[in-house]
């Protein structure tokens, strides 16, 4: 075990699966010579040589774009959006050419790749680089979207990813990036794509969390706990595919049920968290299940405090649940 | 790296004042032998459109040559019959080739089998040429049980792995980038794999053309970008396109050969292609080639073109037919004579009416695969919609049996 940072376990899982898979490929904006612009990629130009990790013109479309070429020709391309905030110019060849190759040429391609990225707010970062977009590719078939909350599940759920057949969004929450330091498991360490975590047993409510909210939802049960209810916190940590039974089973047992995400509300994953627990579980349920989200506005930046769901908000979601 | 002075040139100082300031990724300095762009613009011609000798012989073996002309007749005759088979609603949509043979066949034929083709909507026939079976190509165009894309995309969207022909989207251009990064892997990975990437004209203006021919020439990727100009984007025509004076001169500012090449002419579209094809093997990066043809029909079976365009532009590129032209030259040199031609008619005609007739009997595909190869296990979501699938379809098996029968 060594104690990491979220960021240092996102480099290590790289730097272990680039030794183990001489066909895995690191490319992005300033990926290289810089390692990064938060450093996840440091080093790794250094060790691997300029084939394996390299910088890109600035191009989101063509970063993408070769990143889906190299993959069908057989390497494991992991291209880096730099924040994605930025990743529009990609959608189309995500969402159109990346998550249907396999279907629409019936199997004969695949595209296998990984595609990083630092989302979320909470650093001060304005419109364009604290959107939280989970929920435009988890609505396109055909991609895995996965999401860690600590450094020990950033290195597994990445390696998992890479090692997966198919293309996986890979959104890192730049928020905890150093704030959060864990004991990693050195070596091989892979976590199962599609298996949440109980990350707090509790039996009065329910919380459901991923990325940069899991924390803020671990701060909101210890001010419930001081209240005398009792929290379960469970991080699905991919949100594509579901760990359906995991949530469900938490709160069949709790009977309340908050979904705690900092996108945009309406439309957002927690909406779909919240349609899946009314649709399987309502006769469970003692109260309504409550959203706390960002606001249906763009990013703000001074006062993005405000925008972000924070123990305070989650606390209130927690108590409305009971006030049915 | 240049960097402005005050000395600099006005010129010279604006250029570099667009890079950015941070050093980025080295690019390779692009080859040595950029043509000037207006000189370059003239077309490279190999056979006048009666069929003699104008240009350059590429020095084909007879049997070559007749190989390219029986594959430009076969699909032909492909193209005639699917289009007819749309009409009488047993294909829902077809996009038509006709005149673009020898485009396609010429790039095609100059291609190896370990090579790799990235298609846009017209190119069938490179498909066929690397060994896509008639039957596959129909059972594509029907939506059928044995389609290579089990019935999951729309007419004219093939798919052929072993040939490394590559499933297509319809949207316009993405797959420019594609072949340049599975050209940058090849180069990665040390194999000596060149890959054809094709485009219309009106993906030109795509912002993955720009992406695309960006980054082959950032990276020398070996690749030979294609666009079979055919001067119609659907209704638009090039000069709506773009304000370029051709859209070979375009590769100049990325830094990369081009040439312009008369499209209807198999011999110098295989010429062209083959240069920048060895080209890419020995390791000296993309060319981009133009390939001037014409889109004698609609863009679609959905399309009109008589409602945009005058059909007296369409008569003139009739008299530069690329397939008749081709049969003169074997003409000409007594490779070619009116017994072989009807054999060959008959024979692709049969073939063509037999494969119809085998895929047309066969089943749609399976319900199951509404569900498969979305990822390359079901998750336990799509399981969930699969038995609900599966339920329905019992239900409404069960209705139609169990109803009372008057």
């Amino acid at each position: 075990m060594t104690v990491m940072t979220l960021i240092q376990a996102v480099n290590d899982a790289l730097k272990h699966e680039m030794r183990r898979d001489d066909r895995v490929v690191v490319f992005g904006e300033d990926v290289g010579v810089k390692g990064g612009v938060f450093l996840a990629t440091e080093g790794l130009q250094a060790e691997f040589g300029k084939d394996r990790c390299f910088d890109t013109p600035l191009s989101e479309c063509g970063i993408i774009g070769t990143a889906v070429g190299m993959a069908l020709y057989g390497l494991r391309p992991i291209p880096e959006i730099q924040f994605l905030d930025f990743i529009y110019p990609a959608f189309d060849q995500i969402v159109s050419e990346a998550a249907k190759m396999r279907y629409r040429s019936g199997g004969e391609y695949t595209c296998p790749m990984v595609i990083r990225s630092p989302y979320g707010g909470g650093i001060k970062g304005g419109h364009y680089h604290s959107q939280s977009a989970e929920a435009y590719f988890c609505h396109t078939p055909g991609l895995k979207v996965v999401i860690p909350s600590t450094p020990a599940d950033a290195k597994g759920l990445l390696i998992a990813s890479i090692r997966d057949e198919d293309p996986v969004m890979f959104l890192e929450p730049k928020r905890i990036y150093r704030t959060l330091k864990q004991e990693v498991p050195e070596g091989e360490h892979v976590v199962p794509i599609g298996k949440g975590r109980i990350v707090r047993e509790g039996k009065d409510a329910t919380v459901i969390a991923y990325g940069a909210m899991v924390g803020i939802c671990e701060q909101a049960a210890e001010l419930a706990a001081k209240e005398g209810r009792s929290v379960e916190i469970v991080d699905p940590r991919t949100l594509v595919p579901l760990d359906e039974p995991l949530i469900l089973d938490s709160v069949r047992k709790t009977g309340r049920c908050v979904v705690v995400y900092e996108a945009p509300r309406t439309c957002g994953y927690g909406a779909e968290l919240a349609a899946i627990v009314a649709e399987k579980a309502i006769e469970y349920l003692e109260g309504p299940i409550v959203r706390v989200a960002g606001f249906d506005t763009p990013f703000p930046y001074t006062l993005d405090n405000l925008y972000m769901p924070d123990a305070r908000r989650v606390l209130r979601g927690i108590q409305k649940t009971f006030q049915w | 790296m240049t960097r402005p002075t005050r000395s600099a040139k006005k010129g010279a100082a604006a250029r570099t004042a667009r890079k950015p300031a941070a050093p980025r990724a080295r690019p390779v300095p692009p080859a040595a032998s950029v043509p000037p762009p207006h000189g370059a613009a003239a077309l490279l011609t190999v056979l006048s459109p009666e069929g003699e000798l104008v240009g350059k012989d590429p020095g084909l073996p007879p049997e070559r040559l007749v190989f390219l002309y029986e594959q430009m007749v076969q699909v032909r005759e492909f193209d005639r019959r699917m289009l007819v088979l749309q009409r009488q609603g047993r294909i829902g949509f077809y996009g038509p080739i006709l005149g673009q043979e020898a485009a396609t066949i010429g790039s095609a034929a100059a291609m190896g089998p370990g090579d790799w083709v990235f298609p846009a909507l017209r190119e069938a026939a490179a498909a066929i040429l690397r060994g896509l079976s008639l039957d596959a190509a129909i059972a594509q165009l029907m939506g059928k049980a044995s389609d290579r894309c089990k019935g999951r995309q729309m007419p004219c969207h093939y798919t052929h792995k072993e040939a490394h022909y590559v499933s297509m989207s319809s949207v316009i251009g993405t797959q420019i980038s594609h072949a340049v990064g599975a050209a940058m892997a090849a180069r990665i990975r040390g194999d000596d794999t060149v890959v054809l990437g094709y485009m219309g004209d009106g993906a030109t203006s795509a912002n993955d053309f720009h992406a695309g021919m960006n980054f082959a020439a950032v990276y020398r990727a070996p690749v030979v970008l294609f666009c079979q100009n055919n001067q119609w984007a659907i209704s638009v025509p090039l000069r709506q396109q773009s304000a370029s004076e051709t859209i070979a001169i375009k590769a100049s500012a990325y830094g990369m050969p081009y040439a312009r090449v008369d499209g209807n002419d198999v011999l110098a579209v295989y010429a062209a292609t083959r240069a920048a094809v060895e080209r890419a093997r020995r390791g000296d990066g993309p060319t981009f080639l133009e390939a001037l043809t014409y889109r004698r029909l609609g863009h679609s079976s959905s399309d009109d073109p008589t409602r945009y365009r005058d059909e007296a532009e369409v008569r003139v590129w009739e008299k530069r037919d690329p397939v008749e032209r081709l049969r003169r030259f074997l003409r000409a040199r007594g490779l070619w004579n009116d017994r072989r031609e009807q054999e060959l008619q008959e024979r692709i005609a049969n073939e063509v009416n037999a494969a119809i007739a085998r895929v047309e009997a066969e089943p749609d595909p399976d319900p199951d695969t509404l569900v498969t190869d979305v990822h390359a296990e079901l998750t336990p979501q799509l399981r969930e919609q699969l038995a609900d699938l599966r339920a329905n379809l019992d239900a409404a098996r069960g209705g139609r049996e169990g109803a009372f029968p008057l």
